[in-house]
């Protein structure tokens, strides 16, 4: 299995520099809110292990929110360039790649940040500008774009032999179909029309932090227990009553605003999503977050079902990202449907989670013991996220018309297909996929 | 908003425009002006006398009935002040055509507004003003309501007739057999999780000013009392202020021509002539027979709001869950995407495999849970029909004579027009991805238009003869937008407000 990793780079821009490089970042595309794949800047297509990507000027609109808390500064945050993307295999090798393919483009780009100077060495510059998410959610572990590509061109492939042989299907059983779609692939494969690679084998190295990173969190709870029952208490003590008291800054975000956001949302089955705040001041706040999040990336690690985060199975990939010594926070997702059914699908399906993360936003609408109410007031939570919500200049998927589920179904077709004994149920359901 | 108070005062049945209650069934006759403002104190001065009927049952029940509802742009050329104009929702606010939007609805290229005969630029109404009526009384009726304002108040932008097909449709199938039912005495407990599905759906879903599904009240202009506003409600989630939006609510509106010659020969030719087969394929498209009977077989259990009498049982008391493969009823079926009939978990766990569930751990089938709860997404429908009535065997062989326009003038009441007709038509209608299915959008509605990486929308697929399922490719274009408006049906309180409005 190849391992999924992401990286993101952010770098503050030069005074000034913003409208330029958001011109130029918009060069990048044929039209607002459609990408240019082989854009002279970043050439996406090359990368044949990149699965998404985006560049985008992240420009908060809610800086002003902590006057909300009195005597808190409005502090003078840098505007920065964020270029992240989700990958197979290891950071540091995309990284290479990267420079080889895009060095020029990404010159210019960085160009307009902070201290890049045109001897910079790209590589260390871009690695010392890394900033890694706090949390981090892959759909699928382990499925690669390769992986991803072959296995959509195989049930084209098994849709078209029986689009266009439907009589010979006529009369069999699921396990008599099953056999004889297993025979035309073999000799699909046979003559190089079809290849179906195999999984690598896992790196020694990823195994071993995992296994570790899996045991780990658990095994650091259950050290602390004893030790954290009387700070739990009052932690408690402490969060009801901030909840009680922490304002509500939900109200309807500026038209033209929402509407520059829907230009450029909507036109493929996958929509990108960038929302960004200011988290609320104070330490139960900080380690409310913290603690949630490193849950949730732990969970969405070892325990979520592959294809799942909580009920939702249409995001690929997410992320959340502390900025500025943890006063700010961006998160990231690839989602498929609209924004309107992404936001109801959050609020339906795991509201208690989007309320354990995001109430430890400014002007999160109010939550009780953390889990309850908040985005359950449904108007105000969209009207919340819309106005924390950023334009993303940049925008790359690596197999445009395929929804989360899409590449499931097709992971079974595949794993159906490999299988050498199936039940009568089993060949019905494998059958039913097709 | 804030929470619901603690008293829940009953519902003022004559504030409420009829539509919202009644679907006027036995006035079989029906025309729809859309209008201009011409003058707005003539306007003013005509609503101000309309006899605008309201939802008490009465005895016996009217013979005639007339109902009005305005767009944005309706409101301010009445002078309604932007104060209060402006808090109505977004999608009120920037109609039906707005660009974004309409890529959201399917309205692109043979369905943009551009095309459209109404509601787009110049021809967009200010007002919808219904009348029912027996056939043969509508034109007097129309007369006598019209009176002698009208000509001075309003330019006509369309008149919309309707005809009357006997509760079918024009490709003949039963229509309007499925509705929510409204929970008028807010008696159903919204904020337990709905383990069954459920057909009774709270007031504040069709009704501004009530609790919605969230327990919540849907956003609307709420204004602080003077003497102008005094007959106002005031809001119940905030008592200080008076609520122009209560007993009112949203109402779209869409003219949605259908290719009746289109549809049979489609479906005639895939069936290779074959009238038996042709109608099995129909009604696999519609996910109903052509007499409204369900493809999957009713259940014992009763449902919660679907009526006792053997009708409703036959016709209603089922939901797709005995169906998990489709086998009977295709899941790009238009009725299954219309009203998928789930609840809030899949599987209908309690207790701890409730929890389970709720973690991301529960049934782990492709398709399991892939639908948002439908509660939250329904609508009240109100359409007619409209174009000269064929019989069954014409439809099997339209002649080019008979070949007229016809279609539904699509019409739905909701209190949230984003979360409620437009993630319906979205998410589920025209979504190519609809549950876990691909290239395909739904048979009779979908727009067939490719989308970037995935160039076909125009397939089906159903259970065939064998283990294998069936793909229908090539399904045409069978409905065309026409037209379409989102408007705001205000309560009788309300309408005589905007009636009075002093302009500025």
């Amino acid at each position: 299995m190849t391992p999924q990793a992401n990286f993101m780079i952010l770098a503050p821009i030069r005074q000034g520099g913003e409208e330029e490089l958001c011109q130029l970042l918009e060069s990048m595309n044929d039209r607002p809110e459609q990408l240019n794949v082989n854009n002279p800047l970043i050439p996406f297509t090359q990368f044949d292990t990149l699965h998404f990507a985006r560049l985008l000027i992240l420009k908060d609109n809610s800086v002003n929110d902590v006057r909300a808390y009195g005597g808190v500064p409005v502090p003078n945050y840098p505007l920065y360039l964020a270029f992240l993307g989700d990958i197979d295999g290891d950071a540091d090798r995309f990284f290479d790649e990267l420079v080889r393919r895009a060095g020029d483009g990404l010159r210019k780009i960085f160009s307009f940040c902070d201290g890049f100077e045109p001897t910079t060495e790209l590589v260390r510059w871009m690695k010392a500008h890394s900033a890694p998410p706090i949390a981090a959610y892959v759909n699928w572990r382990g499925r690669t774009v390769l992986q991803i590509q072959e296995e959509a061109a195989l049930q084209e492939a098994l849709q078209k032999h029986l689009q266009n042989n439907a009589a010979d299907f006529g009369n069999l059983s699921a396990r008599q179909i099953h056999a004889r779609l297993q025979e035309f692939i073999q000799k699909e494969k046979a003559e190089h029309r079809l290849k179906v690679s195999d999984a690598r084998p896992t790196p020694v190295w990823w195994r071993i932090k995992n296994a570790l990173h899996m045991i780990g969190l658990p095994l650091l709870a259950l050290l602390l227990l004893p030790i954290l029952i009387l700070p739990a208490l009052i932690y408690i003590i402490c969060l009801r009553r901030l909840e009680k008291t922490d304002p509500e800054l939900c109200w309807r975000v500026d038209q033209k605003y929402s509407d520059m956001l829907a230009s450029r949302e909507d036109h493929y089955v996958t929509n990108q999503f960038t929302a960004m705040g200011s988290l609320k001041p104070g330490l139960v706040r900080l380690l409310t977050i913290t603690g949630v999040l490193t849950t949730v990336n732990w969970a969405a690690r070892h325990i979520t079902p592959r294809g799942h985060l909580g009920r939702i199975r249409t995001i690929h990939f997410a992320r959340w990202v502390f900025l500025d010594g943890k006063k700010r926070m961006v998160f990231f997702s690839n989602y498929d449907g609209t924004v309107e059914s992404y936001m109801d699908d959050f609020i339906n399906k795991t509201g208690f989670g989007l309320n354990a993360v995001f109430s430890n936003g400014i002007g999160y609408p109010r939550t009780n013991w953390l889990v309850l109410d908040g985005c359950q007031d449904e108007q105000k939570y969209k009207d919340f996220l819309r106005r924390h919500t950023l334009p993303t200049q940049v925008w790359y998927k690596a197999y445009l018309g395929l929804t989360a589920i899409d590449l499931e179904r097709n992971t079974r077709i595949r794993q159906g297909l490999e299988s050498t004994s199936m039940s009568d149920q089993e060949a019905r359901e494998w059958v039913a996929l097709l | 908003m804030g929470c619901p108070s603690m008293t829940k005062t009953e519902i003022d049945y004559s504030d409420v425009q009829g539509l919202v209650r009644f679907g006027y069934g036995k006035l079989r006759g029906a025309s729809y002006a859309l209008v201009r403002v011409r003058n707005q104190t003539a306007a003013q001065s005509w609503l101000c006398h309309a006899k605008v009927n309201d939802a008490t049952i009465q005895s016996p029940p009217p013979s005639t009935a007339l109902q009005v509802a305005f767009t944005a742009d309706g409101l301010a050329a009445l002078g309604v002040p932007p104060a209060i104009v402006d808090n109505f929702s977004t999608e009120f606010l920037t109609g039906m055509a707005e660009p974004n939007r309409a890529r959201r609805l399917g309205d692109i290229e043979s369905n943009a507004a551009s095309k459209w005969d109404w509601g787009y630029a110049n021809n967009t109404p200010h007002l919808l003003i219904i009348f029912f009526a027996k056939p043969a009384q509508l034109s007097d009726f129309i007369a006598s309501s019209k009176g002698k304002t009208w000509a001075e108040a309003f330019d006509e932008v369309r008149w919309l007739s309707t005809a009357d097909l006997d509760g079918v449709e024009p490709f003949g199938f039963t229509d309007g057999i499925s509705q929510p039912e409204i929970d008028w005495n807010r008696e159903r407990d919204v904020t337990r999780p709905q383990i069954e599905y459920t057909n009774r759906i709270a007031l504040g879903e069709f009704l501004l000013g009530y609790p919605n599904e969230y327990n919540k009240y849907t956003n609307r202009p709420l204004i602080d009392p003077d003497p102008l506003n005094r007959e106002l409600l005031h809001a119940e989630d905030a008592p200080e202020k008076k609520d122009v939006g209560r007993n009112g609510t949203y109402l779209v509106m869409r003219q949605l021509q259908q290719d009746v010659g289109g549809f049979w020969d489609f479906v005639k030719e895939q069936s290779g002539g074959d009238e038996g087969r042709a109608e099995k394929l129909a009604a696999a498209f519609v996910g109903r027979t052509r007499q409204g009977s369900p493809l999957v077989r009713s259940q014992e259990k009763s449902i919660e709001g679907v009526g006792s009498d053997p009708d409703d049982i036959c016709l209603n008391q089922f939901t797709f869950a005995k169906d998990p493969a489709g086998a009977l009823c295709p899941f790009g079926a238009h009725v299954h995407r219309a009203n998928p009939r789930n609840a809030d978990y899949p599987g209908r766990p309690t207790g701890l495999d409730k929890l389970i569930t709720m973690l991301g751990f529960g049934p782990r089938g492709f398709r399991d849970d892939l639908m948002s709860p439908v509660r939250f997404h329904r609508i009240l429908r109100r359409g007619r029909e409209y174009g000269p009535e064929l019989l069954p065997f014409e439809m099997h062989d339209l002649k080019p004579a008979q070949d007229s326009e016809r279609g539904l003038h699509f019409i739905c009441i909701n209190a949230n027009i984003s979360r409620q007709f437009e993630f319906l038509q979205n998410a589920w209608i025209a979504n190519s991805k609809f549950s876990g299915l691909t290239g395909e959008s739904d048979p009779l509605l979908g727009n067939r238009e490719s989308i970037p990486g995935c160039p076909v929308t125009d397939g089906f697929t159903m259970a065939g003869d064998s283990a294998l399922r069936r793909r229908v490719s090539g399904l045409p274009q069978f409905v065309t937008v026409r037209g379409g408006a989102y408007f705001f049906l205000p309560s009788l309180r309300a309408l005589r407000y905007f009636a009075a409005t002093k302009s500025a």
